[in-house]
């Protein structure tokens, strides 16, 4: 049949038509499905630099704010401590920033402390009142009667208000609840203590010992950073850890040692260096007093005397004996960072001390660097005149000699016991002593002995329901905080700045401070306007570049030599000007000058071990209520040994699995909430372990409520370190239960 | 011991796959007995050439656009994002089977609808209470269409036959494709969800008034069809436990001791399967009375077969 | 002009001896790409063997592979799920229906239903790759344990890394071409 021409154009079309659709359909090519990219726009119109404050490490952070809101918060490049990135809690800031449940307006309470009922005032009469009654107190019992907790780089207004209104007792729970036995045994061997951010060279080390720290949970940036460029250039890693960290799952050897035997291994360790002579000759010839003395101590702590007593097998205790000190002098014993542990911790960091030392790790690359900071002009300084009575820390002045710092645990005993005298008053600055403080029932006790409790806090945390004003900072995100020049290997000076203004009627710790100061009759305490102005004044004084401070968020110094490779003159501030190994000054306060082993408490007949520790995400209880963060880690779990989950008393019908709700009863009969249980390998059978920070009992804390166990209600009891008087936490234990439907 | 711990909380997808609830089922069986009713109207009419079928029969090829509308309908209700349903209208994926059944389903309307017109007679026309009472251009219509319909009555069959495979059959392709589901991934689930259809097709049939010879074939077509089901679901899970791997074995476990055992051999074996498939032989052989029992037992098994793949695939890992 | 936009080949290198299982990663995409709390662009995954005390641990940080040969892109029906520039997958929210296929076709669980009812995943940051930057997840990792880029020029740090390392690939026995290596 021929074609008629209309019939093949009608065909033909009809056809293309067909192909062209179907092709369409079919393919991407035309614009019927034209794809648009996603463009979340959430890069700011405006960038403000600033420093972070969700843990306290403080890295340099760059908050970027689009039409009036922060949408992200990324590292300052030209930080040194963020090196432009950061950790999860960094970038939660923006969850701190626009939480629902931070507090609002000033409150006075308006029923039994501790009741959490509060009226809503306005700041006149909030600090009128706050003010009115720290003179009452003054007068009825001296200034010293009131004691400032403080944690958090915003503290340090309240810290210069109350030195100057004439109390002593200024106290950071991170000094005998986390650090000090470390600052204490640094300062007995080599004259300085270790400070924050840690001067030490974890890049550069070829060998890394971590007594307990577990790196990589424990998110200090910065050194997570150098941990992470070690492990790539080959650093090798030894772990000791009754649990298997992260950081011990990237190690060459992980000893899993028995709970509160660290000082038997690290002496087993001295002993294999020391007979053996692989310990740096030149070096402690140089600059070290004391060997003999240790090599007469370590004698008879061979590595068969340890094994018993840690459970470790001899042959690996002297195998990473010598492994560590092949390395040296770039062998690193981290020097950890929360070291409350058993009661005799400044004794355990002596000994990490005296290994560095053998080590030749001090003031070398690899090791312990010398840290520097830069100048900064202070206002001329002002005096109330007023005479400064001693801190209540100390039951008798001959109590705990080497604490460097005033003990916060002391101070709440002296609340309880009026010895060695009462302290009445309390101002609490963003620390929640509720968990923070060991034996959370004593804070209670102390609390009740009050006449006046204080807090200035960003969320309604536990200790913020048992005040009587309740004082609502503005986060960092809002506010001018002092300048802070940081004694590190790369001196610097950051700038806190505001990126927005502050929410609801919350204000910034300095105008708190200053309101206070001119209702007290200390109007000269802060001579500045404002925050900004004290930072420009401070800059310009200083000579620096006050515009580009600001815009850049940091001021970085002189790199000076931090090793004694780059030509730094070691000094150490010891009585000998030498590092002690042997430690004249603890003999001569009646301590063990090198130290001994104590076997610690056996856990009772079907109980575990209470070990706590740090998750990346958080910050203890400071983080848990905050909802991006939340996301990433919303409740805490408990860590069981399977073998062990296996054999518990009153599983014998349906074994815990992972998953399954527990409650934790510890030796008190003190009872957890519900936690879920993590049943795994990667624990010892004599342990369990808790990250710190959950399970808040404050209601206001509407996310973080109920969310998890609390650790720290469950650390009803410690030890006390006679040293400098730290609180050993890890002296609990508990056993398993069930937790109801 | 390996312990894979994955810090994720996503909706939807932890802590196990929960995309698809009640609706997917609810389709896949509803698309099933549609696919069953095409096949068999269509070969039902061929056998009489049009006549001495009764009413039922007649008019059941209408009843497929219908419980296929019911089907959609479900399917709707599972789009995230329903103000785009036309999204499936816009495009045309080959390799999609859910893009090849969104385009079917749009043919099937014409074809079954034109299929019932053809089998109407004339006395339906002018009893029916819906039909009865058209007049003028709708009338007309009627009338073209039902002309239009037997003059191609064959073609008409012919496409519902092949429609129908089809409908049955990519129900269970829908699924089978979807090669990170070990327990879905699998070339016999097209042909067993096909068979199934046929079967709940025809127990959809037989709750109606038939005649007694279309009653028979349809219960022999029935028997058949469940005999062949009951093998594939057994070369189903061999299949799945041999050649599937460490994940296939596990998914076959969920049967066979694991959480969906109870269900599967008790609604979908026993009851949907084994029983009907006995009663029905003895209905043929005259021991038992033509009952609706067997029918509605199938009915149940069909849907709980989809039921229970549908959701212990989303559980199986 | 099509083909421009394949000469590009978008692959990310996950190196797990660096990665501490943060999460900074997962935070950094969340804030910015909006993505909402009860979704995740990308996680991290532990992988812990044998028995105490004879234990090793693989940590990873998964996301979508942005597979060459994509099982949501051939299951998509609406051509929502498609693959773009660099051969990367991307998810076009205009086009989706929210049926969901590709959530189920996906061996690696990449996607999710967001609470607007399109199904969203891991995009390799393009709108920020447009302009030079890289993903986020990569800008924000502290440890320095992600790079990206473009696996057809040999000269880049992608390239480089799966030289120097075997890497490993998630599932390839599902044929889907994962462009996420991990080294091990």
């Amino acid at each position: 049949m021929a074609l008629s021409r209309r019939k093949f154009i009608k065909i033909g079309s009809t056809t293309a038509g067909a192909v062209a659709l179907t092709s369409g359909l079919t393919t991407d090519w035309w614009s019927l499905q034209a794809h648009q990219l996603p463009d979340p726009r959430t890069d700011g119109d405006r960038i403000v630099p600033t420093f972070c404050e969700l843990c306290f490490w403080k890295c340099g952070v760059l908050a970027h704010v689009r039409e009036g809101r922060v949408t992200k918060i990324v590292g300052n490049p030209k930080h040194p401590l963020s090196n432009g990135r950061l950790c999860p809690r960094g970038a939660g800031g923006v969850g701190a920033l626009y939480d629902p449940d931070r507090l609002k307006r000033p409150m006075i309470r308006v029923s039994k402390r501790g009741e959490d009922k509060f009226e809503e005032v306005s700041w006149e009469t909030a600090l009128d009142e706050t003010a009115a009654r720290m003179e009452k107190l003054r007068l009825k019992y001296g200034a010293e009667a009131l004691a400032l907790f403080t944690h958090g780089y915003g503290g340090s207004w309240f810290t210069q208000l109350v030195k100057a209104w004439g109390t002593p007792n200024v106290v950071a729970p991170s000094y005998a609840q986390c650090r000090g036995p470390r600052e204490a045994a640094f300062e007995i061997t080599y004259g300085q203590g270790v400070g924050s951010p840690e001067a030490i060279d974890i890049r550069n080390a070829r060998c890394i010992t971590l007594i307990g720290s577990h790196l990589g949970e424990n998110m200090h940036n910065t050194q997570v950073q150098e941990f992470a460029d070690a492990i790539g250039s080959g650093a090798q890693l030894v772990v000791v850890d009754p649990r298997y960290s992260v950081a011990a799952s990237k190690a060459k050897y992980w000893l899993p040692i028995k709970p509160g035997t660290d000082i038997a291994l690290l002496l087993a360790w001295m002993n294999v260096i020391v007979t053996e002579k692989r310990y740096d000759a030149d070096y402690l010839d140089k600059y070290a007093t004391g060997l003999a003395e240790l090599e007469l101590h370590v004698a008879g702590k061979t590595p068969e005397w340890a094994y018993p007593i840690t459970g470790l097998d001899p042959g690996l205790i002297r195998e990473t004996a010598r492994f560590i000190a092949g390395f040296r002098p770039s062998s690193l014993v981290h020097p950890g960072r929360h070291v409350t542990w058993y009661g005799d911790d400044t004794q355990r960091m002596r000994c990490i001390a005296i290994l560095a030392a053998l080590l030749g790790s001090w003031g070398r690359r690899g090791g312990y660097l010398l840290p520097s900071s830069m100048g900064l002009r202070k206002y001329p300084p002002f005096s109330s005149g007023r005479g400064m009575a001693d801190a209540a820390d100390k039951p008798t002045a001959e109590h705990y000699p080497m604490a460097g710092e005033v003990l916060a645990s002391g101070v709440c005993e002296a609340t309880v016991s009026a010895a060695p005298y009462g302290v009445k008053g309390w101002m609490v600055y963003g620390t929640n002593l509720i968990q923070a403080l060991p034996n959370p029932k004593q804070t209670e006790e102390a609390i009740a002995n009050l006449d006046l409790l204080v807090a200035i806090d960003v969320l309604p945390a536990e200790i913020v329901g048992w005040a009587d004003i309740v004082l609502p900072e503005s986060t960092y995100l809002e506010r001018h905080d002092d300048l802070w020049a940081a004694s590190y290997k790369e001196p610097f000076v950051a700038i806190r700045q505001p990126v927005v203004e502050p929410m609801f009627d919350s204000k910034p710790g300095w105008w708190i401070a200053k309101e206070l100061a001119n209702r007290l009759g200390l109007a000269e305490v802060f001579p500045w306007k404002n925050g900004e102005e004290n930072i420009r004044w401070r800059l310009e004084e200083s000579g620096y570049d006050v515009e580009a401070a600001l815009r850049d968020g940091v001021v970085k110094g002189e790199v000076v030599p931090v090793c004694e490779e780059e030509g730094a003159e070691l000094y150490f501030g010891t009585e000998s000007e030498k590092i002690e190994l042997f430690s004249q000054q603890l003999a001569d306060a009646g301590f063990d000058p090198l130290p001994e082993f104590t076997p610690p408490d056996e856990p009772p007949l079907g109980m575990f071990r209470l070990l706590s520790g740090r998750a990346p995400m958080h910050t203890f209880g400071r983080t848990t209520n905050n909802r991006d963060l939340g996301a990433l880690m919303g409740e805490n779990e408990v860590w069981i040994n399977a073998m062990a989950a296996r054999s518990l008393a009153g599983f014998e019908e349906a074994p815990l699995k992972t998953g399954d709700y527990v409650r934790l009863e510890n030796q008190d009969g003190v009872m957890s909430g519900p936690v879920k249980a993590k049943v795994t390998e990667r624990i010892r059978g004599d342990a369990v372990y808790l990250v710190h920070g959950f399970g808040h009992t404050a209601k206001g804390l509407t996310f973080a409520h109920n969310r998890g166990a609390s650790d720290s209600a469950l650390t009803t009891r410690f030890k006390v370190d006679p040293v400098m008087g730290g609180t050993g936490m890890n002296v609990n234990f508990v056993r398993i239960a069930r937790a109801e439907a | 011991m390996v312990e894979v711990e994955i810090f994720r909380n996503s909706a939807s997808i932890d802590p196990q796959l929960h995309i698809w609830g009640w609706e997917i089922p609810v389709y896949l069986f509803l698309g099933g007995l549609t696919g069953g009713i095409m096949i068999l109207t269509a070969v039902a009419g061929r056998r009489g050439a049009g006549l001495g079928l009764s009413r039922a029969m007649r008019l059941l090829p209408f009843a497929a656009p219908l419980l296929l509308s019911l089907g959609m309908g479900a399917l709707f209700l599972d789009l995230e994002y329903k103000l785009h349903v036309f999204r499936f209208y816009t495009a045309m994926k080959p390799t999609s089977p859910m893009s090849w059944g969104s385009w079917l389903l749009l043919l099937i309307y014409p074809a079954t609808v034109l299929l019932g017109l053809a089998r109407l007679t004339d006395e339906d026309v002018a009893t029916l209470p819906l039909l009865r009472s058209l007049r003028g251009r709708t009338a007309d219509t009627l009338a073209r269409l039902r002309a239009f319909g037997t003059a191609n009555v064959g073609t008409v069959e012919t496409a519902n036959v092949i429609l129908g495979i089809a409908l049955g059959g990519y129900t269970g392709i829908l699924l089978g494709t979807l090669g990170a589901r070990a327990l879905w991934s699998s070339v016999l689930l097209g042909p067993l969800f096909l068979v199934s259809g046929l079967s709940t097709g025809a127990a959809f049939m037989m709750l109606f008034h038939l005649g007694h010879e279309e009653h028979a074939t349809l219960r022999r077509w029935d028997i058949a069809a469940i005999v062949v089901e009951l093998l594939l679901l057994g070369l189903f899970f061999v299949e799945l436990a041999s050649s599937g791997g460490a994940k296939g074995r596990a998914a076959a476990a969920l049967f066979f001791g694991g959480g969906y055992t109870a269900v599967f051999w008790s609604l979908v074996v026993v009851a949907g399967l084994a029983a009907p498939l006995a009663i029905e032989i003895a209905e043929g052989r005259k021991w038992l009375r033509p009952a609706i029992a067997a029918p509605a037992l199938l009915l149940v098994g069909g849907l709980s077969l989809r039921w229970i793949f549908v959701l212990a695939g989303q559980a199986a890992v | 002009m099509l083909l421009k936009n394949y000469r590009k080949r978008y692959a990310m290198v996950m190196d797990t001896r660096r990665c501490v299982g943060c999460q900074a990663c997962v935070l950094a995409c969340k804030a910015e790409n909006g993505v909402p709390h009860n979704g995740y662009r990308d996680w991290i995954v532990t992988e812990t063997k044998g028995e105490f005390p004879h234990l090793s641990m693989e940590i990873r940080s998964e996301r979508c592979m942005h597979c060459t040969n994509a099982p949501c892109v051939t299951n998509c029906p609406t051509g929502a799920s498609h693959y773009s520039k660099g051969g990367t997958v991307q998810s076009d929210r205009a086009l989706c229906t929210g049926c969901k296929a590709c959530i189920a076709a996906c061996p690696y669980d990449a996607r999710y239903v967001h609470p607007d009812g399109f199904v969203d995943k891991c995009t390799f940051c393009m709108h920020r790759v447009e302009r030079g930057a890289n993903p986020a997840c990569v800008e924000g990792c502290p440890t320095k344990a992600l790079a990206f880029g473009d696996l057809n020029d040999s000269a880049s740090e992608v390239a480089r890394l799966l030289r120097e390392n075997p890497p490993k690939l998630l599932s390839p026995e599902e044929g889907t071409e994962p462009n996420l290596y991990f080294l091990i």
